[in-house]
């Protein structure tokens, strides 16, 4: 009977073992967990809304018959050469640094191929990624590592970064073991130092400035590029409104699943709003300006499929970006190579420590023993083959919602798994017409 | 807003051999197409003179050519961003970011320049020949800065390569969170920022800085034994938690 008499050993829900593992690993070590990924948390996100699909007030279109079409045209407000895309998703921004050349190269062949763009990062333009991107976008960060005029204008689009959905308000970092000498080359920097890039631009603050700074970007490209503003999830209502009222053809909003290269852990997880909560927002203010298309919304931060893709239009997007998500179909995180994983101390799913270096499958490394594993030709048709099928996946749901565009998915098409998700996104929980925050309540 | 053509066809040919552009007549946009279409058809006309600049912004940006361009009056924000070969000279004082990531040949300042001058810069030389605000040089990526005058505070934040002459004085947190950019201050430093430290001066320092103060149009100005050299302590360049504070 003496078993009754003890408390079971009872964890505790605060301290958890996660919790006290990183309490130790910070007395161990002195420094913050810095790895690369977006949050881990479980947040609210797209598998909280479904479609409601065609029923006797709405009819579907017929599958593989009906035409349901997926271009979309970026940056038609004032740039002379706007940009003209197949199918609405694209790749978004990742450093030459951060990723191994071949990785970049890859990027550009599979965004190719699928009829889509892809985009520099923090350490400029590579010859591997410009030569295989048919449209590439030239990002313009506070750093302006390798920033310069020719590149400006051989891009064909410009992207000013004011922040990132995975650290919104921080810069930059890659650490030493990635600075090889092309790296520090290209980045004017010592090799082998920790690099912290700035977390704002060094000649303009405010959305003032902003206006002024993408007039000089737009006078030195000859009015030519579509200008983009990006930024991390943090007021999507303020920072869209903004950039349109600075100038911007097409606004990015990245939400906290969105991916880094390197950041500290308590950065990733507690700074910044999930994406879900970010779009109608984003797209409000759009609206309130009149401006709902006018200016283009490309959205970012945990797509994975082509119902992601879907959900993200129906609340308004116009495109969506990936990251993470190209980098698994490249080759990231695979369990072909959990031996290796084992070897780093991880496992395939969880491996983050991509500013280490050391990746096994040879994409968030510069070590050339590593990198020579990856194959871009390969790496390309992976990453076309997956935005196909995003592409195909997104088709099949729009069909089945009557709709002839996937830009004529709307937030009548969708309700939501809970009430977290449908306050957020700004549609009806499912089976009632109540949106929470809004006049009506549940019946 | 006037395409190029008309622009060749409004403006006066030439005052004695220069190309005069009245910015206030013809506008920002006439004014940058002419400057970038010299690239592709070139002549002998290589003088020329913006007029009624009325702080305008941008003026003279991400001209690419061999010209010597007069900017007379004052100049908004971004006047002769990225600027590569032309010498830009600013009959007036300067706004924000004058010479911004300037890629080469030179821009001259005759009076002062406001914030970031010289911001990202990454060849070329920028001349201020009276005073500097804030920022000045700040994340400098191999572009050479005389000012003649004074500088603001958190000059040279985080510069990575270059030169940085000041002939008066550095306000505070200079050279905060610099690599490898060299600062050479003749008068007071205020406050110096995080991992910015005071070098000896060495025989190469000198003949540099006797080098810059030539090309800076200070020379006679200034004696190169007048100066203190800074620069990076190299102590940020890796994380450490003892160094946790200064991050």
């Amino acid at each position: 009977m003496t078993e009754f008499l003890r408390t079971p050993p009872r964890q505790s829900w605060t301290f958890s073992n996660d919790s006290n593992a990183e309490i130790r690993r910070a007395a161990a070590t002195g420094i913050y967990d810095i790895r690369g990924g977006g949050s881990k948390r479980k947040l609210p996100h797209f598998d909280d809304l479904l479609f409601l699909g065609a029923s006797i007030s709405r009819y579907p279109l017929e599958g593989y018959r009906e035409k349901c079409s997926t271009d979309v045209w970026l940056g038609t407000r004032h740039a002379k050469t706007p940009i003209h895309l197949d199918i609405p998703v694209t790749i978004a921004g990742m450093s030459f640094g951060a990723l191994s050349g071949p990785a970049k190269e890859a990027l550009g062949r599979g965004a190719t191929e699928a009829g889509t763009s892809t985009t520099t990062g923090d350490g400029g333009m590579t010859e591997e990624e410009r030569g295989h991107s048919r449209t590439l976008v030239y990002q313009y960060l506070p750093s302006r590592y390798g920033m310069n005029p020719d590149d400006l204008r051989r891009a064909d689009a410009i992207e000013i970064v004011v922040g990132q959905g995975a650290k919104p308000g921080g810069g930059g970092m890659l650490l030493g073991q990635k600075i090889s000498d092309r790296v520090a080359e290209m980045r004017n920097l010592p090799k082998g130092i920790d690099q912290r890039s700035a977390c704002r631009h060094p000649d303009w603050t405010g959305p003032d400035d902003l206006e002024i700074k993408i007039l000089e970007l737009r006078e030195i490209t000859d009015w030519e590029k579509p200008i983009y503003v990006k930024v991390g999830g943090a007021r999507p209502y303020y920072d869209t409104a903004l950039a349109v009222k600075a100038g911007a053809d097409v606004v990015v909003v990245d939400g906290m699943q969105g991916g880094t290269a390197a950041t500290q852990d308590v950065f990733i997880e507690n700074v910044g709003m999930p994406t879900l909560a970010c779009i109608p927002q984003a797209v409000k203010a759009l609206q309130d300006l009149g401006m709902h298309r006018e200016v283009q919304l490309i959205v970012s931060g945990g797509i994975r499929s082509g119902a992601d893709v879907a959900k993200a239009m129906a609340l308004g997007a116009d495109a969506v970006a990936i990251g993470s998500a190209a980098l698994v179909a490249l080759g990231d995180n695979d369990p072909a190579l959990e031996e290796d994983y084992r070897k780093l101390g991880t496992t395939a799913g969880a491996y983050d420590d991509w500013h280490e270096g050391r990746d096994p499958a040879g994409i968030t490394t510069q070590d050339p023993e590593l990198y020579g594993r990856f194959d871009p030709v390969l790496g390309g048709r992976r990453l076309k083959n997956y935005l196909k099928v995003m592409t195909l996946e997104a088709q099949t749901i729009a069909r089945a919602c009557g709709k002839s565009h996937l830009h004529n998915l709307e937030p009548e098409d969708l309700c939501a798994l809970t009430i977290e998700a449908a306050a957020m996104a700004g549609v009806p929980l499912a089976g009632t017409s109540w949106v929470p925050g809004r006049p009506g309540g549940p019946f | 807003m006037l395409h190029t053509a008309e622009l060749t066809a409004r403006a006066p040919a030439t005052e004695g051999g220069v190309r005069v552009i009245d910015l206030s007549a013809q506008g920002l946009r006439a004014l940058n197409q002419a400057l970038h279409d010299f690239k592709a058809r070139p002549s002998n006309e290589t003088l020329w003179e913006v007029v009624n600049t009325k702080g305008a912004h941008a003026i003279a940006v991400g001209v690419d050519a061999p010209l010597d361009i007069t900017v007379r009056g004052t100049t908004g924000y971004y006047c002769a961003g990225m600027n590569k070969q032309a010498t830009i000279r600013i009959d007036g004082s300067a706004g924000p970011g004058v010479a911004e990531n300037m890629m080469s040949g030179t821009v001259i300042v005759e009076g002062d320049a406001s914030q970031y001058a010289g911001a990202t810069g990454r060849g070329g030389l920028l001349v201020i020949k009276g005073n500097a605000s804030s920022r000045c040089g700040i994340s400098m990526k191999g572009i050479d800065i005389v000012v003649h005058g004074s500088i603001g505070h958190m000059s040279a934040f985080m510069a990575q390569s270059g030169n940085l002459v000041v002939l008066g004085d550095a306000g505070d947190a200079l050279g905060d969170s610099l690599y490898e950019a060299r600062l050479f201050v003749r008068g007071s430093v205020k406050s110096l920022g995080a991992d910015c430290i005071e070098k000896e001066m060495r025989p190469e320092h000198f003949e540099a800085l006797e080098d810059l103060l030539r090309r800076g149009l200070a020379e006679g100005k200034a004696d190169p034994s007048q100066f203190r050299r800074y620069g990076s302590a190299r102590r940020l360049y890796t994380f450490h938690v003892d160094n946790a504070s200064s991050y």
